[in-house]
């Protein structure tokens, strides 16, 4: 092995990307790498003489010890308390042939040291679910060839049962394939290859049917929702086919054909018995989950959307038939009408609602898929010194993992060697690729575009950060903001209210209606029943709450419930920590100052080269100035740090004296000519420090925290939002001040102790304000959890920030703005939602009872009510699927 | 007022006065779920047009799994929430799905589908 002079990466000699250099071989990882070098391989071929130690392999899987005893680390489901890692220790314990037993709560592991001759990991698996928890398993689906007969199939399971690790397997003959069971900690795929073909059968891959892994069950949701799709669109389609003719018949007087259709003709009777029977089959094959709902519904004593159509429907077939069949049951002929149109035309209606419906969610979990979507499936690690591709679960911490451009990087870690652009924007929502190289953090599901790296798995399966992202998305997702509550009491009392109403509606136009009442009666009660839409209700807030999350989850903002989210748009104050939130938290240079005629460049380069030395934090914030203004330094010949006043050095035969006015004061140094330039910088908030050379004033360099570039505008954007922004800070009033100006901030608590912060807090809220905390999340735990909405800056790949309510990714102030936003934003979309469902219901329940009757002459025909009420929450759903487009503010 | 109205409107009425009663004042039937010697509480519950049963009974402060059996494809039964424990899950048609809650104190939990159109409670006493 060696390493590629361009990238730094490991590779293999037997590489093809190679070129020769002054006599010297080069390797390299891909022919960009290639190309870069053969370039300029000067340059290159100088870096590549410094080596780099090859990194260290750390395994983590089963292991055996001499005594034939082995080590399975078994992943524990279901474990809730200390008792249940006491219970799992006894239980494994009392089986023969189990030596130490150890489990971990707080981990979930299980670590057992068995002898494989007098148990199984099996059984030890199986005390495990006696006890009532689960193992952590994989399930394999394993395609083999060549087995003839019966025996073939014991001859394979009792090999796959000896491979420790292995819990379950089972070979069916007839698909030639086995279902494997097992613990990925322990064994890998591979290893279970290895045992058949060595038992002399050929191996396959089929696709792994894993169960109870979100992805693939979105997957497979998915796969459900097209089939529901398809499935009502052909009960859509029969309903419609079988409306048209009904619809002809049943009006006689318009389409022409009254003698045809005259009550008591022969023709008369014909056509209604085919349309009682056509009408029939819809409701038994269209229908059909109407009924079966409501009937479950019924069972468990609730009544819902279901409910109200099937009754609707009924009451309309039954009365039609009963009219055909027994005409004379009426008084009057006139009362003997049909209403099949109104059964066919209503069902559907209501079914194509239906299947827009499905069609349009598909849509509003779309973020959520995508992050989803962002999980890789394989990952290329090193194992003995040998690159094999293996599927993600079977990574393990501390795996060295190899990325090539244009690779998704499949889980997180640092990286160790090679150097790269990584496209981070699906974690972070960060537009432009961030560099990379060793000691670097990468993050699982990001892309690496430009280069080749090898990174080491710090944190693998459901702890990525990609991980953690989906569950927390996942949970925010199924939260209920406060205000659905309120709507779920109305909705539970909704159905069984509509239908009191229809009743009530039928009563007053049976004793008060015109003529023929018991058809009015009819026609207001089925109406009634149909337009009612409790489904709009109850979608309205959680499908704006879904689509709203999964929005902000895309421009890295986590937001951890509904209440957050309905919290975050009724904020009045806004306290922002300075240090890490509004500055970068990392002193830089700021200014250079001459005296004497001395040059900026000369004194810069003095001071780095001394700082060089220094360990002191604002030391490398000079020595990165002078590297960022390209200024030379020098090794220092002598080094002697004066504590609480500065150093002292020889730099190139130059004595160098660099610190505070009391080192100056020390040397005898007159430094009257900077005093006032020192004051000012002071109340800037700087930190200058006094240079001289050769005992002579020679000029001040001064650093500080400077503000990221994006604070000020943010600040303003958060006033413009009508929110008072507050700073907080344990730094001195001065310097705080002096941040304050630069981003506009008026409100400053400076000199507060940490311990302090929540304290402040709610002295804001004490006024009456819904607070709002921006914070690092670790030193401000407490204030974050104190205010009403505790966001908290991320680094990195620490999403699941406890104490806060939302979680910045990308760690900047422009992400309050639209973490701000995006809340306001789908509030404002369920107050929409939610308007427009009860306004509809409101105004349309009673207009379908007849209200508008006796005023106006208005009677609402059941086939509207019915096209009313389909494409009600089919508008909630469109509705909320706008905020997929919404624009936020400053992204 | 003729006969025909005035049974119309007494039947009405009383039909009132049940769909009312049974929806929203009578009894709904409990299921009260064992605990395991594991400490486990587990409970079976089909979804079809509702949870049944819908009504489940468990100790308070032990671990209740649930399985979730979608007998249907109606998209409406899709998601099943516990908003009081921040969980969901979504479920495949015809397939089991397992969630576990803790109710650590007594009290009344609901959960319900992705539109809140079926209502289920865990009772923990």
């Amino acid at each position: 092995m060696t390493k590629d002079p361009v990238c730094g990466m490991s590779v293999d000699e037997s590489t093809e990307f190679q070129s020769e250099f002054e006599g010297k071989k080069f390797f390299f990882c891909s022919a960009a790498c290639k190309s870069k070098f053969d370039a300029e391989p000067g340059k290159y071929a100088e870096a590549h003489k410094e080596q780099f130690p090859a990194a260290q392999l750390k395994k983590a899987t089963a292991t055996s010890h001499a005594d034939g005893t082995q080590n399975l680390k078994l992943p524990i489901i279901g474990m809730h308390c200390s008792t249940c890692a006491v219970t799992i220790e006894k239980t494994v314990g009392k089986l023969a042939g189990v030596g130490q037993v150890h489990v971990n709560i707080a981990t979930n592991d299980a670590f057992v040291e068995y002898d494989p001759s007098r148990v199984s990991a099996k059984e030890i698996s199986e005390s495990i679910g006696s006890a009532g928890y689960r193992v952590g398993r994989e399930t394999l689906k394993l395609g083999i060839g060549g087995m003839y007969c019966a025996s073939c199939v014991t001859k394979i399971e009792d090999g796959l049962k000896r491979i420790p690790g292995v819990l379950t397997s089972s070979v069916d003959l007839a698909s030639e394939s086995a279902i494997i069971e097992y613990v990925p900690a322990v064994v890998q795929i591979k290893p279970i290859k290895d045992v058949v073909e060595k038992l002399g059968y050929k191996t396959f891959d089929t696709i792994p049917p894993r169960d109870g892994i979100e992805g693939e069950e979105m997957d497979e949701t998915q796969k459900a929702h097209q089939q529901e799709y398809k499935s009502l669109m052909r009960k859509f389609i029969f309903a419609a086919v079988v409306s048209v003719p009904v619809v002809f018949f049943s009006y006689p007087t318009i389409f022409g054909i009254m003698s045809f259709m005259k009550v008591g003709t022969s023709s008369f009777e014909i056509v209604s018995i085919a349309m009682a029977a056509a009408t029939l089959a819809v409701m038994a094959y269209s229908g059909a989950q109407f009924f079966t709902s409501a009937v479950a519904a019924f069972r468990s004593r609730s009544a819902n959307m279901n409910t109200l159509v099937a009754s609707g429907v009924s009451a309309a077939w039954l009365y039609s038939t009963v009219a055909v069949l027994f005409p004379s049951v009426f008084p009057s002929k006139t009362l003997a009408g049909e209403f099949y149109d109104v059964v066919a035309v209503v069902i559907a209606l209501v079914i194509l609602g239906m299947a827009l419906e499905v069609r349009a969610k598909g849509k509003s979990s779309e973020a959520i898929k995508k992050l989803i979507g962002l999980q890789a499936k394989t990952a290329r690690v090193v194992r003995d010194g040998k690159e094999t591709d293996i599927p993600m679960e079977e990574v393990v911490l501390d795996d060295i993992i190899i990325v090539r451009p244009g690779e998704k990087i499949p889980v997180d870690g640092i990286v160790t060697d090679g150097a790269s652009s990584v496209d981070e924007a699906m974690i972070t929502g960060e537009p432009l690729p961030v560099e990379k190289g060793a000691g670097d953090e990468v993050i699982g599901g990001t892309i690496n575009k430009t280069g080749s790296f090898r990174f080491k798995a710090t944190k693998v399966g459901k702890d990525t950060a990609l991980a953690q992202i989906i569950n927390m998305v996942q949970q925010a997702q199924s939260s209920k903001a406060p205000i659905a509550r309120t709507v779920d009491k109305v909705a539970s009392y909704f159905a069984p209210a509509v239908i009191i109403t229809g009743i009530l509606a039928f009563i007053v136009w049976f004793d008060f209606g015109p003529q023929p009442a018991l058809v009015y009666a009819l026609i207001v009660f089925v109406a009634t029943l149909v337009i009612a839409c409790p489904c709009a209700l109850g979608i309205a807030t959680p499908i704006s709450l879904m689509v709203g999350v999964g929005k902000g989850a895309e421009n890295g903002i986590l937001i951890r419930s509904g209440s957050a989210l309905e919290t975050a748009q009724k904020l009045n104050a806004i306290v922002l920590d300075k240090t890490g939130t509004i500055t970068k938290g990392k002193p830089a240079l700021t200014d250079v100052v001459t005296v004497n005629g001395f040059k900026e460049d000369e004194i810069l380069s003095l001071a780095a080269s001394v700082e060089k030395a220094s360990e002191h934090p604002l030391a490398e914030a000079i020595v990165n100035g002078a590297q960022d203004r390209k200024v030379k330094t020098t090794d220092t010949e002598s080094f002697n740090a004066i504590p609480g006043k500065g150093v002292e050095a020889k730099v190139t035969g130059k004595h160098v004296l660099l610190g505070n006015l009391k080192l100056m004061k020390q040397f005898s140094i007159d430094s009257a000519a900077l005093d006032q330039k020192v004051g000012q910088l002071a109340e800037d908030g700087k930190t200058p420090m006094y240079v001289a050379v050769d005992k002579k004033l020679a000029g001040l360099v001064a650093v500080a925290d400077t503000v990221k570039e994006d604070s000020k505008v943010a600040v303003a954007q958060l006033q413009k939002m009508g929110l008072e922004v507050v700073m907080l800070t344990g730094d001195n009033e001065r310097t705080a001040k002096a941040v304050a100006r630069q981003v506009g901030i008026t409100r400053v608590f400076a000199d507060v102790l940490p311990e302090d912060k929540a304290h402040n807090v709610q002295k804001i809220q004490m006024e009456g304000k819904k607070v709002a905390m921006v914070g690092d999340g670790i030193n401000d735990a407490p204030a974050l959890a104190q205010a009403d909405v505790g966001l908290a800056i991320g680094t990195g790949t620490d999403v699941a920030i406890e104490a806060s309510d939302i979680t910045l990714i990308k760690g900047n102030l422009s992400g309050v703005v639209a973490a701000i936003d995006v809340s306001r934003a789908t509030m404002k979309n369920i107050h929409q939602n939610l308007f427009g469902a009860f306004f509809y219901n409101i105004l349309g329940i009673p207009i379908a009872a007849g209200l508008l009757f006796p005023f106006f002459g208005i009677l609402l025909s059941p086939m509207i009510a019915g096209a009313a009420m389909a494409f009600s929450s089919v508008t909630v759903v469109t509705n909320a699927n706008r905020l997929r487009a919404y624009k936020l503010k400053l992204q | 007022m003729s006969i025909a109205q005035i049974i119309v409107t007494l039947a009405g009425l009383g039909l009132i006065g049940l769909i009312a009663w049974y929806f929203w004042f009578s009894e709904k039937k409990e299921t009260v779920i064992g605990t395991a010697a594991s400490g486990i509480q587990e409970a079976f519950i089909k979804v079809k047009g509702g949870y049944s049963p819908d009504v489940i009974v468990v100790e308070a402060g032990k671990p209740v799994r649930l399985n979730f059996n979608r007998e249907e494809t109606a998209v409406c039964s899709e998601q099943v929430l516990f908003p009081d424990f921040e969980k969901q899950a979504t479920l495949t048609p015809f397939k089991t799905v397992t969630l576990e809650i803790t109710p650590e104190k007594p009290g009344e939990y609901n959960f319900q589908c992705g539109m809140g159109m079926l209502h289920g409670k865990i009772i923990a006493r």
